[in-house]
């Protein structure tokens, strides 16, 4: 059912390319920056979420490569670059 | 010439060049053109008819738009209003929605037809800069050499970062959208919507649909399929007290019964995301240097004025711009910053331009939370008072309006106002 849909479950609805390499990494010491833990709202793949001791972690799979976190952190708090080419998501629709 | 990513921008610019005999190679980091395009759906063609006379008849589109429609949310009410006309209804039309994977990968087609080399599954890891000129770029470990390289790698604009030309942007200058397309059979689509068969409908929604944050909902007609979505402000959804997130704000929104109706019985196909640039024309910075012009979302060309959001004409017009000024520069062979400043003038004299100046206060306007928060909750308290019959007798209509209007609430709706006269 449409109104049921997880977050999970709507990502499985896209076509996705596997790929070895993470394409966006927190950097080391940045865990806990506060602009990081507003990623966790704004994240539209809801890939973002804070572990029981605070730090913020973080999933590639499913990335939707939109570049919010990027905007919202910047480059101090993110290692960002989008997947080599031929992977991530490849929409059908758009 | 290389043309970095086969987005509209990318493509309209190999699509011109290609059609005056240059050699142009687009890099795509998709698998196909539009396989990482996302759109909310709506191309206005009036503006940029006459740049693509021919493209026109045979362009993929979905349904043109005839009717137009606004809602505006309260928590638990809305008022909605409804625009048709004859000449939203008749040939030529003036929108269309669209989904971009099929649109882009048409459009790259049809570059290719006209002799530009397409290259997917390629992303452009850097730019190569040679005494201050921009000469090719790095991708998949290979150097590719270029007279020019035309940045139109999307919103982010890590290709014109590298080149220099712009400074990373920050979440005040951005918004983000969130989209579910969602299959429907086309004749409950017309149906649902009040549709001739093939006509489409577009509708935006505001306040209670973002709980009061910068942004709205959308809601555009396709062929055999809705697509549904909101965009948000990233600035106020970093600080927003209500700790809710993007997607469930887009789940709230389809499960309002004023959604969850239209939607009935369709299924979600697709989820995507896009970062949307809303700075307007005061982030319209670095559009061009030394070997190297930029066009479309990685140019910042984005409008919202509230009525309209517009992007997509912006980006093929600076597209085709990009290619003339290429196509002037190469009768020269000088590639140089000072002549390919000629993008900046064709843009000053195009609507582009023209459109950024005249609604460069449209940021400050619409960044007021009163009108995503405050002013749907009143007027919809308005109507609910309006049409209410009580099971006594009825106050009388005027005094009924005015208990909502204090001197309070008429002195910041003055405030309001006198911002939104600067649309």
């Amino acid at each position: 059912m449409n109104d049921t849909l997880g977050l999970k479950a709507k990502l499985g609805l896209n076509v996705f390319k596997p790929n070895e390499h993470r394409h966006i990494a927190i950097k080391p010491g940045m865990e806990k920056d506060p602009r990081l833990k507003r990623t966790v709202l704004v994240c539209p793949a809801g890939l973002y979420t804070v572990a029981p001791d605070n730090t913020v972690e973080l999933t590639v799979d499913g990335c939707l490569e939109c570049g919010t976190c990027l905007i919202a952190c910047g480059i101090d708090v993110l290692d960002w670059d989008y997947p080599p080419g031929g992977t991530g998501v490849q929409y059908r629709f758009g | 010439m290389i043309v970095v990513g086969g987005g509209l921008a990318g493509l309209a610019a190999a699509y011109t060049l290609a059609r005056h005999g240059l050699e142009v190679l687009v890099l795509e980091r998709g698998d196909y053109a539009g396989a990482k395009s996302l759109t909310g759906g709506r191309m206005y063609i009036n503006p940029i008819r006459d740049l693509f006379p021919e493209l026109w008849p045979k362009a993929p589109f979905e349904r043109p738009i005839v009717r137009e429609g606004v809602m505006i949310m309260a928590a638990e009410s809305s008022l909605s209003l409804n625009y048709t006309g004859a000449e939203l209804a008749s040939e030529p039309f003036q929108s269309y929605s669209v989904l971009r994977a099929k649109f882009d990968r048409w459009f790259a087609r049809e570059a290719e037809r006209q002799g530009a080399s397409i290259v997917t599954k390629t992303r452009v890891d850097d730019v190569i800069i040679q005494d201050g000129q921009v000469c090719g770029v790095r991708a998949g470990g290979e150097e590719l050499r270029a007279d020019v390289v035309i940045a139109c790698d999307g919103v982010l604009s890590l290709i014109a970062k590298k080149a220099g030309l712009r400074e990373p942007g920050g979440p005040k200058d951005y918004a983000v959208g969130v989209k579910e397309v969602i299959e429907l059979d086309a004749g409950l689509i017309e149906e649902r919507f009040g549709l001739e068969e093939s006509e489409g409908a577009a509708c935006l929604f505001m306040g209670a649909v973002t709980k009061g944050i910068f942004g709205g909902g959308f809601l555009y007609t396709n062929k055999n399929s809705l697509s549904l979505g909101i965009v948000v402000g990233i600035e106020d959804l970093m600080s927003s007290e209500s700790a809710t997130s993007v997607p469930a704000l887009l789940e709230d929104f389809k499960q309002r019964a004023e959604i969850a109706r239209l939607i009935k019985g369709g299924t979600t196909v697709e989820y995507g995301a896009h970062v949307i640039p809303e700075g307007g024309l005061a982030s319209l910075t670095g559009l061009y240097g030394s070997g190297i012009l930029v066009a479309g979302d990685a140019a910042g060309f984005s409008l919202n004025i509230g009525i309209t959001v517009r992007g997509m004409e912006y980006a093929m017009a600076s597209g085709y711009y990009a290619a003339k000024t290429v196509l002037k520069a190469r009768e020269k062979n000088d590639y140089s910053a000072q002549m390919l400043s000629s993008y900046q003038v064709m843009l000053n004299e195009s609507f582009v331009m023209k459109d950024f100046h005249s609604f460069k206060n449209a940021p400050s306007a619409l960044n007021n939370p009163r009108l995503y928060a405050h002013y749907p909750e009143l007027i919809n308290d308005i109507m609910a008072d309006l049409y209410e019959v009580p099971a006594g007798p009825k106050e009388r209509l005027y005094p009924t309006v005015k208990k909502h209007l204090n001197w309070r609430e008429m002195l910041a709706m003055a405030g309001d106002m006198r911002k939104v006269m600067k649309l």
